[in-house]
């Protein structure tokens, strides 16, 4: 079933000034690879989320460039410092052009 | 000659000591497995007549990874195709113009702990039913919709998603009702009949060297509590009856059809011998 891809996010709701929390990512995708054949011989076009980036605040926390050896609904998990309360923004960019975001605020006392 | 008989010394020790560390390591761990914080009965003493005085979800034998990814539900890669079954609850197909909620509403209260309960008598059609094949029965009798093909990934998801509604609900079939004492049976003989070129039954991995490896592998005692399980050799939902064929062909035999009365009956016995664990739907395995 290739679904719409949909983008997941667990983040605490909140943390203290300087803590260190960890942010999980899940995005459902087949993540189809361009190296496969359909059943009459034709390539099975390539279609995978090719980039993905969090940004908390506008800045760039974590970014990376995905490769088509990459299994289907690709999981993140980092960490991150958060000084402040604010947003988290994350990103999944798909080869057809498409994005698809999230956002998710964390208070920080 | 001295010198000798002191490395055959030495050896011996390492051959002991090594020896030791692997049946350690064989044991399942003593851990306890929570979901989302929310603990599970992993293990539960074994009903009357039981081969084994406890019985052991298949959980306490993988690695720790794997055994992590499980406790959280946002990171069990199952859970996906749970969200899937969850949209095909509400997606209306067939002629009448019916969804799955039309008639059962919201699943996390008409199908609470109901999956626990399955494969459970069917007067209708004089044998018992698992959720799949309910799922093809309200289908074809409710919804005017066609039964699934075996193992479409719809079914797989709308299994998943129904059996989820049971999670910690410890496993209880109904061996009173119409003639499942006799499937039972069936099951029991199917269970300890050796097939195939290697002439192994089920039993012989999953009670006689249960704890023990095969190759790589360790083997558990082969409890089913946690099907649909997401397994990261397939990376996506494994049913029980491909597992169950999956097993049977390992064992170089023809296997038996899906839903076939033989594995029917098979799935009545070893839910049985999974008695009192908490259904883990969509477990995790390797």
């Amino acid at each position: 079933m290739a679904a719409t891809p949909k983008p997941r996010v667990k983040i605490p709701k909140s943390a203290s000034a300087g803590e260190v929390i960890t942010l999980k990512t899940l995005i459902s995708h087949e993540m189809e690879s361009g190296q496969r054949k359909d059943k009459d011989g034709n390539t099975i076009p390539r279609k995978i989320i090719n980039k993905f980036t969090c940004e908390f605040n506008g800045q760039t926390v974590f970014a990376c460039d995905l490769d088509p050896a990459i299994s289907a609904n690709p999981y993140f998990e980092f960490s991150a410092k958060v000084p402040e309360s604010g947003t988290f923004k994350f990103t999944w960019v798909d080869d057809d052009g498409s994005e698809y975001t999230e956002e998710q605020s964390i208070e920080v006392s | 000659m001295k010198r000798y008989s002191l490395m055959a010394g030495a050896a011996f020790c390492l051959a002991v000591t090594g020896m030791a560390i692997w049946t350690a390591a064989a044991d399942p761990v003593d851990e306890t497995l929570e979901i989302d914080g929310v603990p599970m009965t992993t293990r539960a003493p074994a009903p009357e007549g039981h081969p084994f005085d406890e019985v052991l979800s298949g959980w306490l034998f993988r690695e720790a990874e794997t055994r992590a990814t499980q406790e959280d539900t946002f990171e069990n890669p199952g859970m996906i195709a749970v969200e899937e079954g969850a949209e095909i609850w509400n997606t209306v197909e067939g002629s009448a113009g019916k969804s799955c909620a039309s008639c059962h509403d919201d699943a996390a209260v008409s199908m609470k702990d109901v999956g626990a309960h399955y494969p459970k008598w069917d007067a209708d059609s004089g044998k018992p039913l698992n959720v799949e094949l309910r799922i093809d029965k309200c289908r074809v009798e409710n919804m005017g919709a066609e039964a699934y093909k075996f193992d479409q990934p719809e079914q797989k998801a709308l299994t998943a998603f129904i059996k989820h509604q049971s999670l910690g609900t410890p496993v209880e079939l109904d061996l009173s009702e119409g003639d499942m004492q006799t499937w039972w049976d069936r099951g029991k003989e199917t269970y300890y009949t050796r097939t195939g070129q290697l002439n192994m039954a089920c039993a012989t991995c999953h009670e006689g060297a249960m704890g023990h490896y095969i190759r790589a592998d360790h083997l558990s005692q082969g409890q089913v509590n946690g099907f649909p399980t997401y397994r990261f050799n397939t990376g996506g939902l494994v049913s029980l009856h491909n597992r169950f064929r999956g097993c049977i062909r390992d064992t170089r035999a023809e296997f038996p059809a899906a839903f076939s009365d033989e594995l029917m009956a098979l799935e009545v016995y070893v839910t049985w011998r999974g008695t009192g664990l908490s259904v883990e739907t969509p477990a995790v395995r390797q």
